[in-house]
């Protein structure tokens, strides 16, 4: 296995662990973007716990601020601080809540949890840095279901106009939202079409090949405009049972659920 | 005031390479000389508030101290949760400007009347400022770039007298002496008040007014001792009485153990005002103009004196 595979694998564990003992919901959306992030924190960011306050690091937001529990797998798998924290997801007290707080964890850049926030932020970051003459990268990773809110589009169209292309989006587009598919909600296709019409590089990538990713992001970066990175991705990705369907959407494992999915990932990543 | 917040603005800009305006797309023609001297200092975030509350809290983060510009509800009620979770949630330095408090675009109709924002965004841990007149304006909008977090302007289109003096951040001052009432106000409104004192004073009553230009600082000592010397106090703003400088007002008094001889909040009463008219006209239509708060004045100070 590769050291990506593993450590994907571990990050997708302690999700497990994480929503099982905080009985918290959205495993299949932290387990959707799993390998994004782990191609994103391994080998594409230059953001680890050494330079948390320098101001030349890069930035990036979990949009999609329901997935938390990646992200915060993800940073204290890179370091960040101790995984042994991790199991105080959702407990009273604690300062891992459900949708991602950047108070009093390191490496959160930033707290979201309201959908279409992200991009407008990662827009005023990027267009700062731009007027700052820094050569860093904002990163900013949604939700499919998330395009329907309609500042995302606000955003997409000033960072065409300023040409922001030091910033990033990712869409984590595994076609399953709130109730049903995304297809069924809000139609999004023609999708790529949509990026194109406001003025964006589009590249497209399935959210699961660590390889595809590392290139894709480093396409990303040689470009002269904002580049969107629409990534083909499975909700519940790891967990067979879990794939592709809405109720892992809300359903934490339970019983017998626990032991079946930690055998999967253990075996299968 | 809106002029006044432009000057004190290019002002700072001159000095501070970190300060910058971001508009809603408004402002015809009055940023003319402003982006022409500071081009890099200025963007059209389009009619996009939402985005606009976005951007500017990512620029904040990065460093900037930025203002929001928009007119009425656009700046604030549009883009309310950008405010609460993006930009005061992170505490970012992120100005939030709306010019037309109140009525001051009276004949455009409802959906220009800002008449609940101080209401709402006081509810929010942030300052929420509202200048009486110009020299209130310049000190604020120094204030505002020069300290971190968000925080809200409310320019208003009418002005109280002016004046010159050195006023301390978050603390309500006393503009004029008198034993009989206490007048406390925010905004232009404050022309109003001074109108009402002059009406009163004929008749041998002296009207002590104190401004009020933040609506979230706990320092109500100057009020709670009006509320004891006088025989009581009326509140003044163009805004809904539900939660404004009113509610501000009675919930300071009240939880210091402070009852005046008679409290009266002098505000819109009726929701949603679909009259047209003026700033003048709807003041006057609304029971919040001089002759209203001078009969007010009047009825209650009947029944204590």
């Amino acid at each position: 296995m590769s050291d990506l595979a593993n450590l994907a694998k571990k990050i997708r564990i302690h999700v497990l662990n994480m929503t099982t003992t905080g009985k918290s919901s959205h495993i299949g959306s932290a387990f959707s973007i799993v390998d994004i992030l782990t191609v994103l924190y391994s080998k594409i960011i230059n953001a680890n716990p050494k330079n948390l306050e320098d101001p030349n690091r890069d930035k990036f937001i979990l949009s999609k601020g329901h997935a938390g529990a990646a992200i915060y797998a993800t940073l204290a798998e890179h370091g960040f601080f101790d995984p042994e924290k991790l199991m105080e997801h959702y407990q009273d007290g604690s300062i891992f809540s459900g949708h991602v707080s950047h108070k009093g964890v390191p490496g959160v850049e930033y707290s979201t949890g309201s959908l279409g926030h992200g991009l407008s932020v990662a827009t005023g970051m990027a267009m700062a840095n731009k007027k700052l003459g820094k050569k860093n990268y904002t990163y900013c990773l949604m939700g499919d279901g998330e395009c329907d809110e309609g500042a995302v589009w606000e955003a997409a169209m000033f960072a065409n106009h300023h040409k922001l292309n030091n910033l990033i989006a990712i869409v984590d587009y595994n076609k399953i939202q709130s109730l049903e598919s995304v297809a069924d909600t809000i139609a999004l296709e023609p999708f790529e079409d949509k990026w194109v019409a406001f003025g964006w590089k589009v590249l497209r990538v399935d959210g699961h090949n660590f390889e595809a990713l590392e290139k894709t992001f480093k396409e990303a970066q040689a470009q002269s405009k904002p580049t969107v990175i629409i990534a083909d991705t499975i909700k519940g990705k790891g967990v067979s049972f879990m794939e592709n369907t809405v109720l892992w959407h809300y359903r934490n494992a339970q019983g017998d659920e626990y032991s079946a999915a930690l055998k999967e990932l253990e075996e299968n990543s | 005031m809106r002029d006044h917040f432009i000057k004190k603005l290019s002002e700072l800009v001159e000095t501070d390479d970190k300060v910058l305006l971001i508009t809603g797309d408004l402002g015809f023609g009055v940023f003319d000389k402003y982006r022409e001297k500071f081009p890099e200092k200025f963007i059209n975030a389009g009619i996009a508030e939402q985005n606009m509350a976005g951007l500017a809290t990512g620029m904040a983060l990065e460093g900037f101290k930025v203002f929001i510009y928009s007119i009425g509800n656009f700046s604030t009620l549009r883009c309310l949760e950008q405010i609460r979770n993006d930009a005061c949630y992170h505490n970012a330095c992120v100005n939030v400007v709306s010019i037309g408090g109140g009525f001051s675009y009276g004949q455009l109709g409802m959906s220009h009347h800002a008449t609940e924002d101080l209401s709402i965004l006081r509810s929010f841990p942030m300052d929420v400022f509202v200048p009486s007149n110009f020299n209130e304006v310049e000190q604020i909008t120094e204030y505002m770039a020069n300290n971190p977090g968000t925080k809200y302007l409310r320019l208003d289109k009418d002005t109280g007298p002016q004046d010159q003096a050195k006023i301390e951040i978050g603390k309500p001052r006393q503009v004029s002496e008198g034993d009989d009432l206490t007048f406390v106000v925010s905004g232009g409104i404050y022309k109003e008040c001074v109108a009402a004192s002059e009406k009163l004073k004929e008749k041998g009553l002296n009207a002590r007014i104190i401004l009020v230009h933040s609506l979230n600082s706990p320092d109500t000592g100057l009020i709670e001792r009006a509320a004891r010397e006088t025989k009581g106090v009326i509140t003044v703003e163009e805004n809904t009485v539900r939660g404004g400088l009113g509610g501000y007002i009675a919930e300071n008094l009240l939880e210091n153990g402070i009852v005046p001889g008679f409290f009266k909040r002098i505000g819109l009463r009726e929701g949603f005002s679909s009259v047209v008219g003026s700033q003048t006209y709807l003041r006057k239509h609304y029971k919040m103009d001089a002759d209203y708060i001078t009969k007010c004045s009047l009825e209650l100070l009947g029944k204590v004196l």
